[in-house]
């Protein structure tokens, strides 16, 4: 608060004393933190009210809704591309542990993992613009990007969309793909394959029905991490892209210590990564019987 | 090359390799064999011998990257139409009718040989929408009549439970429903009954029984246990490192047997239906005992409420050997940990004599004195791989309880070599680490641990149990000369009646938390008084194929349950 007011007098004094007068009030801006942290909570929980942005001068709750939802768009569509490439990849890597094609993917998952997002991001969208000719900032192209919805708009969004979703998800998938041929692996050598095989299903069926279906279990628990791990990519990397999500945001709300625009994305990312957990572990509880019935 | 119309299966010079770095592993070499309808044939060998892979191979189901290099496997159908098994392509479609149809399989582990998160009723359903054309309302009744066939009490809801659910024996029940679902013509038993009790194998033995004269159906019975062999087979092959040593009818393994390594099996296992000679002899000297541990009315109940230890009492004499004996889930291992307050038992004392004279309470000790006790009291572990350090060498191994009482330096490589010795290992391989070791010679560094520190009571909790036949009986004579040298009293926990026998003076009999029976060894054997002993007891195959015990064994009525 103290800087703010720094800044607002050095930049002419154009602040209404009633103005800091009445934020005080309604914030307690002069009291303790812990009051100051009650009464934002308070009024979060009994109002909808995240507080004012000094940045913006406009309601908090207000300047985040529409970029959460580009957000929650984003980091749901990099959870679904990390989970349907990774699995069949990771799936194949262990059915040919030691293959060639095994080889490759376990040094491509490397690589991507050690990767900054924001790296890749950069080497695609030079890539992208210089080779293919595309805009490649934003979720929109400019002529789209004020306009209502309609079926244009979001055959624009999904022709921007899917280069963030896999800039952000390659390390995830990475990930993902490393912890699918583990525990492949290890499900492969269990007797209960044999078991399987000896009944006479096809090698395909058996792989798919009993091995494959309880190595995936470990990783509906992933979606707990993954989805944080999203998020905070995504904050970067819509940096370096402009997407219109919460991430820039959020950089120059610390930047310019904007405390409750700051301090509400912090809130609100924190709440999704425990949903992103409890949808997780409902999920795990409906795929394994050993963890509903123990 | 005709085969009698009786023969179903005809197996001539199988060859089943695995490549590995050092060159061919020959896990099964020029092996035949024939089965006959209705008729049981035991593989009977010690683990590596490759009897498992030979069962395996029958159906091509060998794991990578073992292959069937050479020989013929020829089924006869009962139209008298012939097919080569070895000759098919192990992925295609015509192996996989035979799979589960014609020839069934059951498995070592029912724990582990079957899938945890799919209901057993469609686990065992699978096989028949694979090889019969039935609605799924057939499927059901047919499971049903299945499992009401294997003895499991209420079908229609065990139908849809999960395997974690049973008990080991249900499961193994299970296991066999799901292969007899097609009427198979021939069934595999890969070591159908090692995982489970004495009681339940008989069980499952009499129910393989039963079900074989229903069906008539040829059986392959895969074990390394003479006992059950006898009990159960017609024809015996015994194999040894890939080889068959010897084959016959098994009356005529076990009472002339031609070849050198059968002799030895056989007479192994012979050794361990009596009496140790050494302690035989002892028998006869009254010694006199005095209490070293005394443990009076220790009960231990879990968190979850499960009474495992319920007031139990018994005495550990100075250079005695107390046995107890009793099936998984008895306690016996509770106690064997309460005693070393490894678990706090919830009431009850445990007074143990200390070397200066004076009596610790152990229940209640400080840990000072549990420290110090610990030092007295050591403890020998089923597993000899979980139990020892991978990454330690074996001489760091057997150091460490020398370590932890201050012996350094020369002094303690000193004490190491004397003790490997002590045990029949080299010194010289002090150096190297526990998976260079075979299983008997693990469990012989186990006992070298124990004995570092000159204890004077030794826990051994079912240590020979995961070990073959011929390496437990040594393993126990080891102990039992150990116990000579160095004044040892044991405390022996297992399931294995016969081990007892061989090792123990006295005997205690547990069964659900309670000791039922206690008294001398040879007592308690030869003139049970609790019904749940004399089931005990009839339920231990009886190596002799002329006198077979199981057929009128005593059932423990109210819980002999599987």
């Amino acid at each position: 608060m103290t800087t703010l007011m720094a800044d607002w007098a050095s930049q002419g004094g154009a602040v209404e004393q009633g103005t800091v007068a009445a934020l005080r009030e309604r914030y307690g801006l002069d009291q303790p933190i812990y009051i100051q942290y009650y009464k934002w909570i308070a009024g979060i929980v009994t109002a909808g009210d995240f507080g004012l942005s000094f940045e913006y001068g406009r309601p908090v709750a207000e300047l985040i809704w529409g970029r959460l939802g580009y957000s929650f768009l984003l980091a749901v569509l990099t959870l679904c591309f990390a989970w349907a490439v990774a699995i069949p990849i990771g799936i194949l890597s262990a059915v040919r542990q030691y293959s060639i094609g095994d080889y490759v993917t376990t040094f491509l998952a490397f690589v991507f993992l050690a990767l900054p997002n924001f790296v890749l991001a950069l080497a695609v969208m030079y890539v992208v613009s210089t080779y293919f000719g595309k805009s490649v900032g934003g979720l929109f192209s400019p002529e789209y990007a004020d306009a209502p919805w309609s079926f244009g708009r979001l055959w624009d969004l999904i022709t921007h969309i899917w280069l963030p979703v896999v800039v952000i998800g390659t390390g995830s998938l990475a990930a993902l793909l490393r912890i699918m041929r583990a525990n492949l692996l290890d499900e492969l050598r269990k007797p209960y394959v044999t078991t399987a095989r000896a009944k006479g299903l096809s090698e395909l069926k058996l792989l798919i029905r009993y091995p494959v279906r309880i190595a995936l279990n470990p990783l509906i628990s992933a979606i707990g991490w993954i989805l944080p791990a999203a998020v905070s990519a995504e904050i970067l990397v819509s940096v370096v892209m402009s997407l219109p999500t919460t991430g820039p945001l959020l950089l120059r709300a610390l930047l310019s210590q904007d405390m409750y625009l700051a301090g509400s994305l912090i809130l609100l990312v924190s709440v999704l990564t425990i949903i992103g957990t409890l949808i997780s572990d409902i999920l795990l509880a409906l795929a394994d019987p050993r963890i509903r019935l123990q | 090359m005709s085969a009698s119309a009786e023969t179903i299966l005809k197996v001539e010079n199988l060859k089943t390799y695995f490549p590995t770095r050092k060159g061919m592993f020959r896990a099964v070499d020029d092996v035949s064999f024939e089965v006959k309808r209705g008729k049981t044939l035991c593989i009977v060998g010690e683990s590596g011998s490759g009897k498992s892979v030979t069962a395996r191979s029958v159906l091509q189901i060998v794991d990578a990257p073992g292959r069937i290099e050479g020989g013929s496997i020829q089924l006869t159908r009962p139209d008298g139409s012939i097919t080569d098994l070895a000759q098919l392509n192990p992925r295609g479609q015509e192996i996989r009718a035979v799979r589960g149809n014609e020839i069934a399989m059951i498995f070592q582990e029912p724990m582990s040989s079957l899938s945890p998160v799919h209901r057993v009723g469609d686990q065992i359903a699978e096989v028949l929408k694979l090889h019969f054309k039935l609605s799924r309302k057939e499927r059901r009744q047919r499971v049903i009549e299945l499992l009401q066939q294997v003895e499991i009490p209420d079908p229609e809801k065990a139908i849809d439970r999960y395997t974690f659910e049973f008990s080991g024996g249900m499961r193994q029940r299970v296991m066999i429903a799901m292969a007899l679902a097609c009427n198979p013509a021939l069934l595999i038993a890969d070591e159908p009954t090692t995982a489970l009790d004495v009681t339940t194998q008989a069980e499952i033995l009499d129910l393989i029984r039963k079900l074989q004269q229903q069906n008539g159906m040829a059986v392959m019975f895969i074990t390394h246990d003479m006992g059950v062999v006898a009990e159960i087979a017609d024809e015996v092959l015994v194999m040894f490192r890939g080889k068959v040593k010897e084959t016959g009818s098994v009356e005529k393994i076990f009472h002339d047997p031609e070849d050198e390594y059968t002799k030895n099996l056989i007479s192994s296992v012979v050794k361990l239906e009596k009496k140790a000679e050494v302690r035989a002899e002892q028998l006869d000297a009254s010694t006199e005992y005095k209490p070293l541990l005394e443990v009076s009315d220790l009960s231990m109940v879990f968190d979850n409420g499960h009474h495992a230890v319920n007031n139990v009492s018994l005495t550990v004499h100075s250079g005695e050997t107390l046995g107890i004996v009793g099936e998984s889930g008895s306690g016996k291992t509770t106690i064997g940990r309460c005693l070393l307050r490894i678990y706090d038992p919830s009431s009850g004392r445990i007074d143990f004599k200390r070397s200066d004279g004076s009596v610790c309470e152990v229940a209640g000790a400080n840990k000072a004195d549990l420290k110090a006790v610990r030092r007295e009291i050591r403890m020998i572990f089923q597993d000899p791989v979980g139990s020892l350090n991978p990454r330690k060498t074996v001489g760091q191994i057997i150091a460490e309880p020398l370590n932890l009482m201050g012996v350094k330096g020369r002094e303690l490589e000193e004490q190491v070599c004397a003790l490997m010795e002590q045990v029949g290992l080299p010194p010289s391989w002090r150096e190297r680490y526990p998976h260079a070791f075979s299983g008997g010679q693990r469990q012989r560094i186990g006992i070298a641990r124990a004995i570092s520190v000159k204890p004077r009571l030794i826990i051994a909790d079912e240590a020979t149990s995961a070990l073959d036949v011929s390496l437990r009986s040594q393993m126990l004579d080891l102990m039992m000369q150990l116990q000579d040298e160095l004044g040892l009293s044991y405390l022996f926990i297992s399931h294995d009646m016969s081990v007892i026998r061989y090792m123990c003076d006295r005997v205690a009999v547990m069964h659900r938390g309670k000791i039922v029976e206690t008294g001398e060894t040879h007592q308690v054997i030869n003139n049970p008084q609790h019904a749940y002993t004399q089931a005990l007891l009839s339920a231990i195959p009886n190596p002799d194929p002329l006198d077979r015990r199981l057929h009128n064994r005593f059932r423990f009525a109210p819980e002999v349950t599987a």
